[in-house]
């Protein structure tokens, strides 16, 4: 019984595995097509994600500013907002620290356009939130927040 | 295909404010149908806008950004009867382009 188990699960691996190499699980195979940073969007810290991202070590700072609610009645809609006065900002982040994967959404801005984005985020449970911006000038820096999830928008 | 976005952009002093509001089940692959089956993720993995042709956003989306997405972003410099155009793309491989002109 058990040997039939060890072999059944060792196809059902390779069976996937060759999946993967032909590229037919779909998700897999769109998400690598589309430039998708898979591994920043597995990571679960903020230093993973940096990491993934080939960033350097973030620094805290007053000049970017993370607009999120105190309480979030619902935490399959929070909403987020970062801006920054500074010059230069290429790449702004927002990570809630505590979701399965921490990195919820990356924005890479070009010139034509303000440093000031926000978007709507789901969070499973209370949690700091970050938002962080990359400068031209490869400087990393970050603002947080703690939000408290009342009622949590993951899993369900 | 997906349902239109809502794409509105307003001018703001010199720039305009753009927001977005995209229709997307955004589904995360951590729940659990009735049956106990994980249902697989299906979300918005890239949105991209462009200001009169010119690429000035890129955005790369995980699965924890809230069904039916809303997005809001400036632009520096823009008048009205500027064309803004935005388009995602999901993790199935669908798309999705709307246009709006700058009021």
């Amino acid at each position: 019984m058990n040997l039939q188990r060890r072999v059944a699960l060792q196809h059902g691996a390779s069976v996937a595995g060759l999946m993967l190499s032909l590229g037919l699980l779909p998700g897999v195979a769109h998400a690598q097509a589309a430039g998708f940073n898979r591994a920043a969007f597995d990571a679960k810290t903020l230093a993973e994600v940096l990491k993934a991202l080939g960033a350097g070590a973030p620094t805290e700072s007053k000049d970017i500013t993370l607009q999120a609610p105190d309480i979030a009645e619902n935490g399959a809609v929070v909403p987020l907002g970062a801006s920054t006065s500074l010059a230069g900002v290429k790449r702004m982040l927002f990570l809630v620290e505590k979701n399965p994967s921490a990195l919820a959404a990356a924005f890479d801005l070009n010139e034509g356009i303000d440093a000031n984005v926000s978007t709507r985020v789901k969070m499973g449970q209370t949690s700091n939130v970050y938002a962080v911006a990359f400068t031209a000038d490869n400087r990393v820096l970050f603002a947080q927040k703690e939000v408290k999830v009342t009622l949590g928008g993951c899993g369900g | 295909m997906a349902d239109p976005m809502r794409v509105r952009a307003q001018v703001k002093g010199t720039g305009a404010e753009v927001r977005v509001l995209m229709a997307h089940e955004m589904e995360t692959g951590q729940r659990r149908d009735a049956a106990g089956k994980l249902i697989p993720a299906w979300h918005i993995t890239e949105v991209t806008a462009q200001h009169n042709g010119k690429p000035v956003l890129t955005a790369h989306w995980g699965p924890a950004v809230s069904k039916n997405p809303f997005m809001f972003f400036a632009l520096k410099s823009a008048k009205a009867g500027d064309k803004v155009v935005v388009s995602w793309k999901d993790n199935r491989g669908d798309s999705r382009t709307d246009e709006a002109v700058v009021a």
